[in-house]
């Protein structure tokens, strides 16, 4: 094992304050290494014992409450599931998600997904009202198998960094949200496709995406967004020619 | 300072400060419902629940079972006319939460499945593999954009309630983007802020976890109840505290220390055949089997690992299929956080702080003693989980009692008048008082102060307890209140997304909670349920079968106080759990 007595590790952090930086700045802290911490356990080491100043998001360390996201050594990674022992001995270079606005140091402002994740409608919406008194609706398990993978989003915007589409135009609505608006077309509980279509067949719908799959590579949730985005190209080609053979419903 | 004048602000954007903005907003569309969080609401601790939600669902259950496992769970603490109320509408929640898209496993004919938890005569406990918090969270959190009149204030973080002469006026919060202070003005606030985990060292809870709304209440002089009754769950990774949930041995899992031996059945929790069955051994409830890994240790029939002494908790005779399908964050994390493969190897386990029984004092209709002011989910006691909570019984609350919660302040807000005179003559001071932090010259690191504070709770507080010990944790806490208010010198002295003032703010709360804590242990000379004294084993009826009450005052250590327990239909009697019994098929 890598793990010496009494050994460090070099981390490489981004700092900006945009109140107070002109631009961003690198600032290196040297910490004590162990083979079981989290790089998240050594941005928590330098808040307590160097420097209170340095700033990050964390919550749940155990990489669903999606909190922790950002660029290790270029990767889009959950900094409480990757671990120094990966980077020892030379160390990493920690930097906040790219095409994301910095708010401060490896903090994004994430405001963009969290208007797009609204504008797909993420909710079911029932072919008609369903009072509660009549139970559950029925849905087999391979109903289920239909849109699961696609539930399993925890937001955390790795996705979005990895996508040079969303770098290029931030109109794109993206791989997350994209996957999002596919699992609840694809609930057997939800009629609200056709409301949906509008954005799927949009400029910055699924048609902005380029295929380069590289958000399904660092989704730490095995999501696959790139798969939901292909296969709304194909639902939106068969929507397209459908619109010539038939009168659309909830336009 | 900025004021944003609300119906309803709503403190809290987990599963219970959801549920009640929805029930809020649903009551009345033209209401402003505020949802005031300090993170984006899909961060909240309440996405890292794993094993269910408890509903009676199937023909072979009961309201009455499941009111009696719940009241004998909580060792007779319950205010068993709540639990009526609880289990009775447990139900209808989540079918709503279906209906609104939560992903709950199915049987084969497209029935909500059901499995067996901890403490449970009848398997009620509806799941979503082993992420339903998750489930359960984003659920509410993408329905919740439905509604028009839900206001979003994300990351904005709440630092006090403001009373004017006895009304409440609203809460002063700091927007954490920019560090400027924002007054939310209503005439009814629920509070809903979660748990207080991290004032203990080993913890399952997310770094949130601060009990911020507790000490919000608590400083405004409403009671905090039975907060001497901190849950251990018995099943977590040792040194991070990572949760290995309770499913696991609903799902068929054992628990052997380090000769491969069922220990529990030296608890009182065997014998071990015919395994399975309901409420023996591994399917007993956490409060016990917390105990028991407690004994192990002081045995030496405990292994050690770089976290910490573990017994093991055995996947392997489940297979991969059932480990993959049902319980897969469990496999993931295991193998992330422990470097163990849960199909071929034993994860090491021990107990670590879960779950607050206690909270804020309300009634069934989530009001407090101060008018307009509501709290549900883990910062409230509202009744059901008396001194140990029953795994899935949580999940139901934050949905059950979040929407009454929504509803009462809803139905509160539109009859209340306004209050004339500016609210600012509340905020101004409290602001200049923490504005103040930011200057201080002399004192001590935050990570210190907070560091001492959770090893001295653990030595205390921890799952058995004793007088002296009990006495050495108040006065370690005396001391850290004092150097608290001496002065935290922070690093950081920007106002924008300062995350080190934030912390030392949540840290006041936590001083305070844990002397309600601690005080509230101390007081207690009996056992019950998760409270266990060494100095005092047995359950004394005679004189505890009461509530406690923890009331501040100020900088003064809490003063405690009791109230009866509301008993309807059962009385107490001993708490048995293992014993005969049938076996049963794990669904």
């Amino acid at each position: 094992m890598n793990g010496k007595a009494n050994s460090t590790i070099a981390i490489e952090c981004l700092r900006y304050d945009p109140q107070a930086d002109e631009t961003p700045r690198y600032q290196t802290y040297e910490i004590p290494f162990t083979d079981e911490m989290s790089v998240l356990e050594g941005l928590q080491y330098i808040k307590d014992h160097l420097d209170g100043s340095l700033t990050f998001r964390w919550s749940c360390r155990m990489a669903i409450c999606g909190s922790c996201g950002g660029m290790v050594n270029g990767v889009p990674r959950l900094s409480c599931e990757t671990f120094l022992r990966d980077y020892y001995p030379e160390g990493l270079r920690l930097e906040p998600l790219t095409h994301f606005p910095i708010q401060r140091d490896l903090a994004v402002d994430q405001t963009d997904f969290l208007v797009k994740l609204r504008s797909i409608k993420p909710y079911i919406i029932p072919e008609a009202p369903k009072p509660v008194s009549e139970g559950t609706f029925l849905q087999t398990p391979q109903q289920l198998d239909e849109y699961y993978q696609y539930s399993q989003c925890i937001n955390c915007l790795l996705c979005y960094a990895a996508c040079p589409q969303y770098g290029l135009d931030r109109e794109f609505t993206g791989p997350g949200a994209l996957a999002l608006l596919h699992r609840y077309n694809a609930d057997s509980r939800d009629a609200g496709k056709a409301e949906r279509m509008g954005l799927v067949n949009a400029d910055e719908g699924v048609w902005g995406c380029t295929l380069v799959s590289y958000c399904s590579e660092v989704c730490p949730k095995g999501v696959d967004p790139a798969r939901a985005v292909n296969q709304n190209k194909v639902e939106s080609t068969k929507d397209y020619f459908m619109r010539f053979v038939a009168p659309r419903r909830n336009r | 300072m900025q004021i944003i004048q609300s119906d309803v602000v709503i403190v809290g954007g987990g599963g219970a400060g959801l549920r009640a903005a929805i029930a809020a907003s649903e009551r009345d569309s033209r209401l402003r419902v505020a949802l005031v969080s300090k993170v984006v609401p899909m961060r909240s601790h309440t996405v890292a629940a794993e094993g269910g939600a408890a509903a009676v669902t199937r023909t072979d259950d009961s309201l009455q079972y499941h009111f009696d496992d719940t009241v004998a769970g909580g060792d007779w603490l319950c205010d068993q006319s709540v639990v009526e109320y609880f289990v009775a509408h447990s139900h209808e929640e989540l079918v709503r939460l279906e209906h609104w898209g939560c992903p709950w496993g199915r049987q084969p004919d497209g029935h909500i499945n059901v499995r067996y938890f901890g403490g449970m005569k009848v398997p009620r406990t509806w799941y979503a593999a082993d992420r339903s918090g998750f489930h359960i969270l984003h659920t509410l959190f993408q329905t919740s954009h439905k509604y028009p009149g839900i206001k979003r204030y994300d990351e904005y973080f709440c630092v006090e309630l403001l009373v004017d002469d006895g009304h409440l006026r609203g809460v002063l919060a700091i927007e954490i983007a920019t560090g400027e202070f924002v007054v939310f003005e209503a005439p009814s606030v629920v509070l809903a802020t979660g748990g207080v985990g991290r004032v203990f060292r080993q913890n399952t809870n997310a770094g949130t976890v601060t009990g911020d709304g507790m000490g919000l209440a608590f400083r405004a002089g409403v009671p905090l109840r039975d907060m001497e009754f901190m849950q251990y769950h018995p099943t977590c990774l040792p040194g991070t505290g990572i949760l290995m949930t309770e499913a696991c041995r609903g799902e068929g899992a054992v628990l052997t220390n380090k000769d491969g031996y069922r220990y529990l059945q030296d608890y009182g929790l065997g014998p071990i055949d015919p395994w399975p069955r309901p409420k023996a051994m591994e399917l007993g409830p956490r409060d016990r089997l917390s105990q028991a890994f407690w004994h192990e240790m002081k045995k030496g029939r405990t292994f050690m690992t770089p976290g910490g002494p573990a017994v093991n908790l055995d996947l392997r005779h489940l297979g991969a299929k059932r480990i993959h399908e049902r319980l897969p964050l469990i496999a993931e994390a295991a193998k992330t956080f422990s470097g163990v493969d849960a199909v071929k190897e034993p994860i090491p386990v021990c107990p670590a702080v879960h779950y607050m029984m206690g909270g804020i004092l309300t009634n069934v209709r989530c009001e407090t003693t101060l008018p307009g002011l509501y709290a549900a989910g883990e910062c409230a006691s509202v009744g059901i989980h008396g001194a140990n909570r029953l795994g899935s019984n949580s999940l139901t609350e934050l949905v059950v009692f979040g929407r009454v919660a929504g509803e009462q302040a809803a139905q509160f807000a539109l009859a209340a008048p306004r209050r004339a005179g500016s609210v600012l003559r509340q905020a101004q001071p409290v602001a200049d008082r923490l504005l103040a932090m930011l200057n201080t010259e002399k004192g001590e690191r935050l990570a210190t102060v907070r560091d001492e504070m959770r090893l001295s709770m653990e030595a205390g507080a921890g799952i058995y307890r004793k007088q002296e010990t009990l006495q050495e944790t108040c006065r370690k806490l005396v001391e850290l209140r004092g150097r608290y208010r001496n002065g935290i010198r922070l690093d950081d002295r920007g106002r924008a997304f300062n995350t080190e003032w934030l912390t030392a703010i949540e840290l006041r709360n936590m001083l305070e909670v844990a002397q309600a804590i601690a005080h509230s242990a101390l007081e207690r000379r009996e056992s019950r349920g998760a409270h266990q004294r060494l100095d005092h084993e047995t359950r004394d009826d005679e004189n505890f079968l009461k509530h406690s009450l923890a009331c501040s005052r100020g900088e003064e250590e809490p003063r405690i106080e009791y109230m009866p327990v509301t008993i309807t239909k059962s009385s107490p009697r001993a708490r048995v759990y293992g014993g005969e019994g049938k076996q049963v098929v794990l669904t």
